[in-house]
């Protein structure tokens, strides 16, 4: 093992020019071509051949903006990965805290004070030195509205995780104290139980505070961190490109010299891609198309771990929808098991709750409505809908781990919503115009889903059915004061058994009201080249890159 | 020949207002509150009014129009909603990779075309003449978009001949100078790359050349015909000219004028075409950046783009028709 | 369709234009013997019935399937196979045969209707109207045509009656200039002059003399003009910016199965061999008709 890294690293330090022969090497081994095309590389396939230094990343969709702290999807953020770091890290293939800036930590008996003691000696990519000052710079940047670096547009996450900004009546964080360059306190309001789960998600990645005073808006195309890869090019609509960290904290890593993400929309055509070679990793694998890839013996096929879900969302704010008989209806009215085996195959199974089983407080004990058309005509009758509605039926332009074809889905819904007299008419946008409308409560009925980022049930529950996360996550636009109780309840809780006593009351009165409708938890295929080795996928949806390396 | 080439230009201006006049309208046009329908009826007032500051909809529309008007002759595109870049310095390479895709395609169609209808017209009533023109039939009825899936599934995905999308490797990309790949990869005097760049031309340069091709085609022939039939032609033949040297020599000499025409024209719907082509086959160009702007609903770079793409088509014509005027001498009386 | 039309239409030309055999009969006969043309008539004769009779050839409906049915190969039960909800491709393609042929027919009158008028206004009374008119097809035939039919769609949202208005718009022009070089050029023929000389209307003149004299170019400009407006009104489906799901446009049936091409083929192959078929059918009638009707218009 620790040869091969050597050999690793020693490649590294080879001319990119030898790099990339090698790579045309490869791609014409996998990929008979005809004589005439292959003239000018067969001269190089003679030279010994170095591994690989470089992936390229296939994926459906360009990043929207690099600052993770104000753009979260999950294409822009597996690039910000790469590039910024948190204070906390997660163990490679689960939600367990590991130390990441900060080398390790206390926390008081009551829950309120957080010390941190951070690295020494780590440098952001600009040369600006990592410090206390760094990181308090960036919680003031994003809880201070009154922070000039502070974007009117907020932060999503910032807001849902910590009780909204400073000066708001459920705000943690009190006050941020930096006795020295490599001390770190966090006084807070009232304890949150998830702290430090919540620390290691990646929208609070330390940013250099250099870079952000000099243009926090230059920030968005060009991130400044202190992670393993550096930000160099973006192509827009083509590719990202990221390179080698040489100073990065963590000896011996990266082991790749380079990063390209391409974005290929089409699933088919990048598929094809990775075949011929083009590119060395792919998701947005037709779960159709896992047999042709594990038939292929130059490719390897990866499961990220379910870590999430996807539902059919309502907004209570619109009727009929306020009405608990509709929703219901809805919620018999669809066949939840044939979608999910028409759309993802093996790779999901159909959701019960808006959390997933694999994370601590999942509720087993409810039984799932099944499709039952003449129940849902009844209860549609009831709540006086009996000539049938007429509803628009929002659906995601991009695919996404949970709902992996957003408008397909739609339309096969639409297929069964029409047995029981709802008639909907499919309504479509961009996805950055999608996540924004669907905050502020245009929708009706709408596609969505969430991919956890800390395995804690707070980042689901919390998130999405918390009064005062209307605005941010809770777009059911859910304002029922017990449940809101419950799960601040549940954050100021230390005790483990009582929190998921919580969880589970939560997940109940969630399911007999119906606020929404879960559909499915999957689990995710990665194709990739079979010499790509280290890669392990993440159950929150993204990773970065540093382990992997080629054979 | 001079007066007409003035002539020419002077009606150049009205259509140039008016195509400005109609791109202009695709923000102001949209019926009621542009910025509201943008963001939506829930957005907060505060980014409405930002939005409509930012694509200037708070003045009167004239007076809009003539600020849009001089933004765009002094070079400035307008920025985009969702990249937050100049248009301006955001749209040169999407223009050279379309260019380039564009006139590739062109030569195919010449090429293939002007061939093809030479020989249909020579070997007329011919089985290679009755093919031919079967082909040209059907390629004149081929919507580009289905034509090209078909090559992509065919000749990529399931013959891997040729790669399905983009314009380089992605492995080993190349060095932008110009944004020609082909004359980028020349002057590196890197000719795998180079290769590389022709076999990613060559499925959506024929996807996008059919249709000229068959067009290109079908007036060579009929042009050739009449050409073949008159009498110097029939002396040439009778003097003993071989025929290979009588049908490309003096022949096509005298049937190019109508093909020029054609091509010209071709060439302008080529750009066109470009948006359907480019969309299938991930080809950064123009056309995917206008998609791209549709989907995001980027209001100024679908502007712009429209309008960048308009005035080429509108250069094109005009150089056509100069030409046309200095090889046909009796345009000047029209 | 074909019958019908030219001989009834024979008789007004031969009382006006005062042949003394009917150009309408002759153009019959020459169409007749154009095997080309007679193919064409066949295609389209072929889609039309199908299109009517739609409900009939399948059991099934176009926007319901069973996920479970979900990219079936063609059989005896799915005659073009299913597509990713298991609907059936044949039914879904039948039933885009009456949206296609919907667009193609009535964009072209659309075109033909606002072209008409404008021309005949510009061709008629000329001066300034003549120019702004005639400045406003220059502009509208400096985009390239889908250009701006995206451009519309974009003002007015995708749908298909907005994409079916927009083919109209963008096509006003051709038959415009059509109708306004015939009547500059018909201005000057004896029987319009004698007309106004005996102080007939201009909308009887228009409506008895130009209007018919006008018919030959326009209905092959037309027929060859449905061929361009069903491509087009693919091309903007294929765009998303036409017919919406769970509408069976056949561009927007390609674009929707694009990415299942290797598992499903059928699901592309059968939507567009119909788009070409369709337009190679109107293609080869306009051809016909053009050689037949108005052999000057040959190049």
């Amino acid at each position: 093992m620790k040869k091969r890294k050597l050999a690793t690293a020693l490649s590294g330090v080879m001319a990119v020019s030898l790099a990339l022969a090698g790579c045309a090497g490869t791609e014409n081994a996998s990929n008979p071509k005809p004589a005439e095309g292959t003239k000018p590389t067969e001269v190089k396939k003679e030279e010994p051949k170095p591994a690989q230094t470089t992936i390229i990343v296939g994926r459906g969709g360009d990043s929207v903006g690099l600052d993770p702290a104000r753009i979260t999807d999950g294409e822009s953020s597996r690039v910000t990965e790469n590039v910024l770091e948190t204070l906390v890290a997660y163990e490679q293939d689960n939600t367990n805290i590991i130390p990441g800036l900060a080398e390790k930590w206390e926390i008081a008996p009551d829950g309120k004070t957080y010390t941190f003691t951070l690295r020494k000696g780590v440098k952001f990519h600009d040369g600006t030195e990592f410090n206390s000052e760094a990181v308090k710079f960036n919680f003031d940047r994003w809880m201070d509205k009154s922070n000039p670096y502070h974007d009117k547009e907020g932060y999503e996450y910032y807001n849902d995780m910590f009780g909204g900004y400073k000066g708001d009546p459920n705000h943690i964080i009190a006050s941020i104290e930096t006795p020295d360059p490599s001390t770190v306190i966090f006084k807070m309001n009232r304890p949150l139980a998830p702290f430090m789960q919540n620390l290691g998600m990646f929208p609070f990645a330390i940013a250099s505070p250099e870079a952000i005073k000099k243009d926090k808006d230059k920030f968005m195309e060009h991130p400044v961190g202190t992670g393993p890869f550096k930000f160099v090019e973006w192509k827009r609509n083509d590719s990202i490109t990221l390179e080698k960290n040489p100073d990065y904290w963590q000896q011996g890593l990266p082991k790749l010299e380079k990063i390209v993400f391409r974005s290929i929309p089409d699933n088919s055509a990048r598929l094809t891609a990775l075949t011929s070679g083009e590119i060395d990793i792919m998701d947005g694998l037709n779960p159709d198309d896992t047999q042709r890839v594990l038939d292929n013996k130059d490719l390897q096929l990866f499961k990220r771990p379910s870590m999430n879900a996807g539902w059919l969302g309502f907004n209570l704010e619109k009727k009929p929808l306020d009405n608990e008989k509709v929703r219901q209806a809805i919620a018999y009215a669809i066949d939840k098991p044939g979608l999910i085996k028409a759309f993802y195959g093996d790779f999901a199974v159909p959701a019960v709750n808006p959390m997933p089983s694999s994370i601590w407080g999942y509720n087993d004990s409810i039984k799932d409505r099944t499709q039952d058309i003449e129940k849902a005509k009844q209860l549609l009758a009831e709540a006086g809908h009996a000539n049938g509605l007429k509803l628009k039926f929002w659906a995601m332009p991009v695919p996404r781990p949970y709902i992996i074809n957003g408008q397909k889905m739609a339309e096969a819904m639409q297929q069964d919503l029409k047995k029981v007299g709802i008639e909907t008419e499919i309504v479509s946008m961009d996805w950055a115009t999608y996540l924004e409308k669907t905050r502020l409560g245009e929708q009706e009925l709408y596609l969505l889903g969430w991919t956890g980022d800390n395995g804690d049930p707070d980042n689901f529950l919390n998130n999405h059915f918390n009064k005062n996360n209307i605005g941010g996550s809770n777009r059911s636009f859910y304002k029922d004061e017990k449940v809101t109780d419950l799960l601040l309840k549940a954050q100021s809780e230390v005790d483990q058994a009582k929190r998921t006593e919580i969880y589970k009351e939560v997940q109940q009165i969630l399911f007999d009201q119906a606020i929404m409708l879960p559909l499915v938890h999957s689990t995710q295929p990665i194709a990739a080249s079979a010499k790509l080795k280290g890669y392990v996928p993440h159950p929150k949806g993204n990773e970065s890159l540093e382990h992997v390396y080629f054979e | 020949m001079l007066a007409y080439t003035v002539r020419r230009l002077i009606m150049l201006i009205p259509v140039l207002f008016g195509m400005s006049l109609i791109v202009f309208s695709i923000i102001h046009a949209i019926p009621g509150d542009p910025a509201l329908t943008i963001l939506g009826e829930k957005a907060s007032p505060q980014s409405v009014e930002e939005l409509r500051e930012n694509l200037g909809l708070n003045n009167p529309w004239y007076q809009q129009y003539f600020s849009y008007v001089k933004d765009v002759v002094t070079g400035d595109l307008g920025t985009s909603l969702l990249t937050k870049k100049e248009i301006s310095g955001e749209i040169g390479p999407y223009l050279a990779a379309t260019t380039e895709l564009a006139i590739f395609s062109l030569i195919f169609a010449l090429f293939v075309g002007i061939n093809a209808g030479i020989i249909s017209a020579w070997k007329q009533n011919s089985w290679f003449d009755y093919l031919c023109m079967l082909i040209a039939l059907i390629g004149v009825s081929m919507p580009v978009f289905w034509l090209g899936l078909m090559e992509q599934w065919l000749f990529a995905q399931e013959l891997k001949w040729l790669p399905s999308v983009g314009r380089d490797n992605a492995r080993d990309s190349v060095e932008a100078i110009t944004h020609f790949y082909l004359i980028d990869t020349i002057m590196a005097g890197r000719w795998d790359q180079f290769n590389d760049v022709v076999k990613h031309l060559i499925l959506p340069g024929i996807a996008l050349g059919t249709i000229p091709m068959a067009i290109i085609a079908r007036i060579t022939r009929s042009s050739m015909l009449e050409v073949m039939r008159s009498d110097y032609i029939r002396t040439a033949r009778a003097k003993g000219l071989g025929q290979f040297f009588v049908v490309y020599k003096h022949a096509l000499k005298n049937a190019m004028i109508p093909i020029i025409t054609i091509v010209g024209l071709q060439l302008g719907m080529l750009l066109g075409g470009a948006i359907l082509t480019e969309t299938i086959f991930g080809w950064p160009g123009i056309g995917s950046y206008i998609y791209t702007a549709i989907n995001n609903r980027d209001y100024p770079v679908i502007q712009s783009g429209i309008l960048v793409i308009a005035v080429i088509f509108v250069l094109i014509n005009l150089v056509v028709d100069l030409l046309y005027a200095y090889v046909d001498p009796r345009i000047k009386y029209r | 369709m074909g019958q019908i039309t030219p001989d009834t239409q024979a008789v007004v030309v031969q009382d006006h234009a005062g042949h003394a055999v009917s150009p309408w009969r002759d153009a019959w006969r020459t169409l007749r013997k154009n095997k080309m043309a007679i193919i064409g008539f066949c295609i389209i004769a072929f889609f039309i019935l199908v299109a009517v009779a739609a409900p009939l050839l399948t059991s099934f409906e176009y926007d319901q399937g069973e996920l479970k049915n979900k990219h079936l190969p063609p059989s005896a039960e799915f005659w073009f196979g299913t597509d990713y909800n298991g609907r059936d491709v044949f039914t879904r393609v039948v039933y885009g045969a009456q949206i296609s042929l919907w667009v193609g027919f009535f964009s072209v009158i659309g075109s033909i209707v606002m072209g008409t008028i404008l021309g005949l206004l510009a061709g008629f009374y000329g001066k300034w109207i003549d120019t702004l008119i005639s400045r406003i097809f220059d502009i509208m035939l400096a985009f390239p045509s889908i250009l701006l039919a995206i451009a519309i769609v974009s003002i007015f949202g995708p749908s298909l009656q907005n994409a079916l208005m927009a083919i109209a718009i963008i096509n006003v022009p051709t038959y415009g200039r059509l109708v306004r070089s015939r009547v500059l050029s018909l201005k000057e023929e004896e029987f319009v002059m004698a007309a106004r000389a005996v102080g007939m209307k201009n909308s009887r003149i228009i409506m008895q003399h130009i209007l018919p004299n006008s018919l030959a170019p326009i209905i092959v400009t037309g027929t060859l003009g449905i061929a361009t407006a069903i491509l087009e009104a693919a091309a903007l489906g294929f765009l998303g910016l036409g017919a919406q799901v769970p509408q069976p446009e056949w561009g927007k049936m390609l674009a929707d199965s694009r990415e299942y091409i290797q598992q499903a083929p059928w699901t592309v192959i059968f939507p567009g061999l119909s788009i070409v078929l369709t337009v190679l059918g109107f293609n080869l009638i306009g051809d016909g008709l053009r050689d037949a009707l108005d052999p000057r218009m040959k190049n």
